[in-house]
């Protein structure tokens, strides 16, 4: 790291005047980090809203801990430990793309290979883990809740079980819109983040970074899937440990 | 002159395995303050999650945690902290600024919808059920 832009001198009359890179870092890396801003302010305003939502509804708001109570193959209950599972695999795969880009500076094919391959695997766990979350938020519990509403003139009772856009056992039915929309738009990120990184990866193994000289590509990509994992830290926190 | 024009060029890419060996050790040190931390979260989480008096403090004390986090993966992973200080700035104080307003505006008006709310057909079922009434029609 010592080798880098930070160390070069930055004189201001120069740095303008053209022929050079004002900011030190090429147009890919630029254009990613103003695309991840605009996905910033986009999850930013995301939580805010359900924020603010929360703060409306304090008093009839679910507690994260009764909903997400699962984990495989144990039949009781036991909060937060899979939700912190996931967390732990996606900060690990993080760690792990950040130590193939590291390779890629010392153009070490081999070992690029092995770790964005790890990267790939932990990003696989968690998209299915997401899924296994929502399995078990749709489908709910076993006693479900009751709900009351007019039908043909008169308050009629029904027992409803688990989630979706309209209904929730657990609380307000916004929990549950929110909790679709931003770990689903979350889940989708990570998902094209797979794919990206599938694509690269295939590069990689090609050799077609290793000709052009560096592994920039690699860098690039793994600035989108360090994003990822940043977002999932915020969502972590005000959907699951709040 | 060398050219800036042309189709994909790039810089800093390259370090030898000496500095490669600084850069893994750092790498897992922030693995090490990450999970660390998230560990401490979810026990806390566990442990203090239904105990009323201990809620506030909790609710800080993860935002502040969740900050440090995010500092640590932008900072080091996307490697923010070590380029030049224009580029920093420009992505950081863009971001701060308008999310720290947009934050702002929605808990400020979040406490006065609070305060207001008044019939809500979703609210009125669920206070009943808890209630264990169901007469409230």
């Amino acid at each position: 790291m010592s080798a880098h832009a930070t160390t070069q001198p930055t004189d201001v009359k120069t740095l303008w005047g053209g022929g050079t890179s004002p900011f030190g870092i090429s147009y890919g890396k630029m254009m990613m980090w103003f695309f991840l801003m605009s996905d910033a302010f986009t999850f930013s305003g995301l939580l805010t809203a359900y924020g603010f939502m929360r703060h409306k509804y304090h008093d009839v708001w679910p507690v994260a801990g009764d909903v997400f109570t699962h984990f495989p193959f144990y039949n009781g209950h036991i909060e937060l430990a899979y939700v912190a599972f996931m967390t732990f695999i996606l900060i690990a795969s993080s760690v792990t793309m950040v130590l193939a880009v590291e390779a890629g500076h010392r153009m070490d094919k081999k070992g690029v290979i092995i770790w964005m391959f790890l990267t790939i695997i932990g990003g696989a766990i968690f998209v299915g883990s997401q899924a296994w979350e929502w399995y078990h938020f749709i489908h709910g519990t076993e006693h479900g809740a009751v709900r009351e509403f007019i039908k043909d003139g008169v308050w009629v009772k029904e027992v409803f079980h688990g989630a979706n856009l309209r209904v929730n056992e657990y609380g307000h039915p916004l929990f549950a819109d929110f909790f679709f929309f931003i770990t689903g738009f979350h889940g989708f990120h990570v998902f094209s983040g797979v794919v990206i990184n599938i694509i690269i990866f295939i590069g990689v193994i090609n050799g077609t970074y290793h000709k052009r000289g560096h592994y920039e590509m690699v860098e690039k990509t793994g600035l989108y899937w360090h994003f990822v994992d940043l977002v999932w830290v915020f969502v972590f926190t005000f959907f699951y440990l709040l | 002159m060398e050219r800036d024009d042309i189709y994909e060029y790039s810089l800093d890419t390259h370090h030898n395995e000496e500095e490669g060996k600084k850069v893994r050790k750092k790498i897992y040190q922030v693995l090490g303050i990450l999970s660390a931390i998230t560990i401490f979260e979810v026990g806390m989480g566990m442990k203090f999650s239904r105990v009323e008096s201990m809620q506030e403090i909790l609710k800080y004390s993860f935002i502040a945690l969740t900050l440090v986090k995010a500092a640590y993966i932008v900072l080091v992973f996307m490697h923010l902290g070590d380029e030049r200080k224009n580029l920093r700035w420009i992505v950081l104080a863009t971001y701060l600024v308008l999310v720290g307003y947009l934050i702002f505006i929605c808990l400020t008006e979040a406490v006065y919808a609070g305060e207001h709310r008044t019939w809500d057909p979703v609210i009125d079922a669920f206070k009943s059920l808890v209630g264990g009434g169901g007469a409230h029609h």
